[in-house]
């Protein structure tokens, strides 16, 4: 446009660019304004509302040697076909345990609930099958569940843990609020030799610090702590730190 | 005086009444900041914490040092003013990085495909995982996923939005290192994502896998992405902002807000590739969701949208059908698509008001993505015919009809009931992939057969045949991914939840995996038939990039750039 | 359910619906309204008008 005819005096032509620019700053306010709605509304209150995380007893943080399991878990990306969040119905409930608690994964960075099951939901493996099972089932599933489509992970018994630096990924999440004591990070490369050790000396200084840890060789090699150590910790872990035996849901109407 | 040999250095004395050649801020400041970044990631390989890490920050140290080479020899070869806006009164378009990038869609869309063809395989036999860490299931998967939406779509919008904005804003591309920052950028984001995936580095947020420093990069790329495309809408030559760029406009600036929101996180020391979410448990899962959905809703949506409003009346050569609802529709999806998240959280333990807020949203949603699929293939109206004879143009508005089937199952989904069947089960899968096979995938194919013609300044594709043999083999592999998994989802979901007559679960968990087997090899089976068809595609493509020039059109004349070398 | 919860969800089930009714009948106004035909047309044409 506006070519054919003679140039316009400078001035105005910069005023009508001035004002388109205006129009392209305003399109982008108003398309934040309009998308922020949402999130805000969705997101704030959680942070805010007590009732979103349940009052319950007995949630503890992981344990380092728990912890790097969990990155193991995280690292090999076994949220891609397990969840760990199991629906209030009838179903659910029979086949895994108690319907999940927002409470239960409240220190997990990220969060694992997963969105498929293309194996079965972990909320509450741990306790479920041995430590051998675990063991044997990771290295081959094929081996202890003949039908099972699981990859198999025979390097995890073989790999060391390289967790010198635990405390560190510790100190992060007590950044964060989670209840990581200066105590708890000095002693973690200590306590995670501890967890993979069966009758270990300072067993009791860690179930003090981590009431409720479960503490021996889950992998069934004293030679190292492997990553099959750690991440058999961790699925052992999992669901257990409640008792819902006294968790009364009637207090938690949400 | 005279001029030092080689022409290139800037004579610090300077030559009076000659341009003389010196390096613009943008070379200047990108050379400085990219030695920078090499410095810096010398010192974190030097010290980093694992192999993988220290892998991505060699890789770090020569990307940036391979950049600053060639912005040098290019600032020593360049004429010593900067390619002009206009010549002859008219936009000299730059489209340099449209090519790249549709080059690259189209690699990492092949790659995509034939890594989900892999994980797909791998799900109907699992000896394919090999028992490996870098071929196992959950570390492929990511990658499938990343390669499809991020580097193919990626790739798809960036391109088309450098295309898009210049034809429509009739005014070349703004800045001049910096649309081939953004592309080659993104696409080293890419490269580092993807390898970080196989070597075991990942967030474990799905669709936001990347770690921190990845992410960090991702921000500076897109930042300049948004002051490209900014920039260009500001030299426009015309009144109004075309909508096209709207969405593109809200596909770019919600990303960048999602992206910042769903990757708040720590490193433990920048030796070590792994972070910390600032968030934890139900509000990341909110958290995760709002990005997640809404990288569904702006990302493969709004983003794709643009494209669907440009093409498609360009194809058919007549305007879009009511210019009016699109601004309707506009306003209307981007306002309801963010509240949608929560949906991924039915009966959680996410609290019920917010799941209740997710499903009403979700519902809602599905009257302005009806508006935005009526505007698109409404737009034919008067020329249905061109259907039968231009098999692109089909592939565009098959693909606004998936889109339509997409967004109509979307909302069905969100309904909590139906949700507590579908969700957890390869319904979802199917579900997704409707909208990526038959939306996604076929929109961008669709744009990128346009515009390969033009970039390339060819006359026309170089085998129209070829192109409706690619639109069936896909839309037959289409119809047999989605229908096997719309059976294997509805199967596996009443399976789960299946009593005998005594009231005892009737299905162990691992009897509905083994059902399952024969729609897994269905569905690999399709997942091959569309990667088949994209093969065909790029054989096509580089035929016709090969096959002679169409003689200079008058439009392109006056560029000396694109006229074939004589 | 706290009293927090139960003001912000009547706050938004009143104001929050009407105020966004409102926002909604803005855009509409703006997109129909009869002294913008011209220019949508007109924007309508822009991937048409070849240069």
């Amino acid at each position: 446009m506006a070519t054919a005819t003679t140039p316009a005096p400078r001035k105005s032509l910069w005023q009508k660019h001035a004002f388109f620019e205006r129009n392209s700053i305003w399109l982008i306010i108003g398309i934040l304004l309009v998308i922020s709605v949402g999130g805000l509304v969705e997101i704030v209150p959680l942070f805010y509302l007590k009732s979103t995380i349940e009052k319950v007893s007995g949630v503890r943080p992981w344990t380092p040697l728990e912890l790097a399991g969990r990155n193991i878990y995280v690292r090999e990306g076994c949220y891609n076909c397990h969840s760990q969040m199991i629906r209030p119905l009838r179903d659910e409930v029979e086949r895994y345990g108690h319907y999940s608690l927002a409470a239960e994964s409240m220190y997990d960075r990220p969060f694992q609930w997963g969105s498929k099951r293309t194996g079965p939901d972990l909320a509450r493996v741990g306790g479920k099958y041995s430590d051998e099972w675990q063991r044997q089932h990771l290295a081959d599933p094929r081996s202890v569940v003949p039908g099972s489509i699981m990859p198999g992970y025979p390097f995890l018994a073989e790999s060391r843990l390289e967790a010198a630096d635990i405390g560190q990924d510790m100190k992060v999440n007590a950044l964060y609020g989670v209840p990581y004591t200066e105590e708890m990070i000095a002693a973690a490369a200590a306590d995670l030799r501890t967890q993979a050790t069966t009758d270990a000396a300072d067993a009791e200084a860690l179930q003090q610090r981590y009431p409720g840890a479960q503490i021996r060789d889950f992998d069934g090699n004293l030679a190292f702590v492997s990553e099959a150590d750690a991440l058999i910790a961790y699925l052992q872990a999992l669901g257990t730190m409640v008792d819902f035996k006294l968790y009364d849901d009637k207090a938690n109407i949400r | 005086m005279r001029q030092s040999a080689t022409g290139g250095a800037p004579d610090p004395v300077g030559v009076p009444r000659q341009i003389s050649k010196s390096l613009t801020f943008g070379e200047g400041g990108l050379v400085a900041s990219l030695v920078l970044l090499a410095f810096a990631s010398l010192t974190v390989a030097s010290g980093a914490e694992t192999a993988a890490y220290a892998f991505h920050a060699w890789l770090t140290v020569l990307a940036s040092l391979a950049a600053v080479f060639v912005i040098i020899s290019h600032h020593v070869e360049r004429p010593a003013a900067l390619p002009a806006r206009e010549v002859d009164g008219r936009p000299n378009y730059n489209f340099g990085p449209v090519k790249f990038a549709t080059v690259a869609a189209m690699f990492w869309g092949i790659a995509g495909f034939l890594v989900g063809v892999i994980i797909a395989f791998q799900l109907a036999f699992p000896a394919l995982n090999f028992d490996l860490p870098w071929t196992a299931f959950g570390r492929l998967r990511p990658l499938h996923t990343s390669a499809v939406i991020f580097a193919f779509g990626g790739n798809v919008l960036i391109g088309t939005s450098f295309y898009v904005v210049q034809r429509t804003c009739h005014a070349r591309l703004a800045g001049y290192l910096a649309p081939w920052f953004v592309v080659l950028g993104y696409n080293f984001f890419i490269l580092i994502a993807g390898t970080g995936y196989l070597l075991g580095i990942t967030q474990g947020k799905e669709y936001a896998e990347p770690e921190w420093y990845a992410d960090l990069w991702l921000t500076v790329v897109w930042v300049t992405y948004l002051l490209v495309f900014l920039g260009t809408i500001w030299r426009r030559r015309e009144p109004h902002i075309y909508v096209a760029n709207w969405f593109y406009l809200a596909f770019i600036v919600t990303i960048a807000v999602l992206h910042l929101g769903n990757n708040a996180s720590v490193p433990v020391s920048i030796y070590s590739p792994k972070s910390y979410i600032v968030w934890s448990g139900v509000q990341d899962a909110m958290v995760q969701w709002w990005y997640g959905h809404n990288a569904v809703g702006f990302f493969l949506t709004a983003g794709f949208l643009a494209i669907m409003y440009y093409f498609i009346p360009k194809r058919a050569e007549r305007p879009v059908y009511s210019y009016r609802l699109s601004i309707v529709h506009f306003w209307a999806l981007i306002f309801i698509y963010i509240w949608a998240g929560p949906h991924h959280l039915h009966y959680t333990a996410l609290p019920d008001w917010a799941q209740t807020l997710g499903m009403t949203f979700s519902i809602i949603l599905w009257m302005p993505s009806w508006g935005g699929m009526i505007n698109g293939l409404m737009t034919l109206s008067g020329a249905w015919d061109k259907l039968r004879t231009d098999p692109v143009l089909r592939m565009l508005v098959v693909s606004v009809a998936f889109y339509g089937m997409s967004t109509f199952e979307g909302p069905l989904m969100s309904v909590k009931a139906v949700n507590s069947l579908s969700h957890y089960t390869d319904w979802t899968i199917g579900h997704v992939h409707s909208g990526a096979l038959g939306w996604v995938a076929y929109i961008s194919f669709g744009a990128i057969y346009c515009l390969v013609p033009w970039l390339w300044n060819k006359r026309e594709l170089y085998s129209l045949k070829l192109v409706n043999w690619h639109f069936w083999i896909s839309t037959l592999g289409i119809v047999f991914y989605i229908s096997a998994m719309w059976v294997a989802g509805i199967l596996q979901g009443l399976m789960w939840r299946a009593y005998t007559s005594l009231g005892f679960l009737e299905y162990s968990f691992i009897e509905t995996v083994e059902a399952m087997h024969p729609f897994y090899v269905i569905r690999a089976i399709g997942g091959v038939l569309f990667l088949i068809g994209a093969l065909i595609m790029a054989f096509n493509l580089w035929m016709t990039v090969r096959s002679p020039s169409a003689e200079p059109a008058v439009s392109l004349a006056r560029n000396p750039a694109f006229l074939p070398a004589e | 359910m706290n009293e927090t919860y139960r003001a912000l969800a009547e706050f938004a089930q009143t104001w929050g619906l009407l105020y966004f009714v409102a926002l909604f009948a803005c855009v509409l106004a703006y997109a129909l309204s009869p002294r913008r035909r011209h220019e949508f047309e007109e924007a309508a044409r822009l991937p048409l008008s070849e240069d």
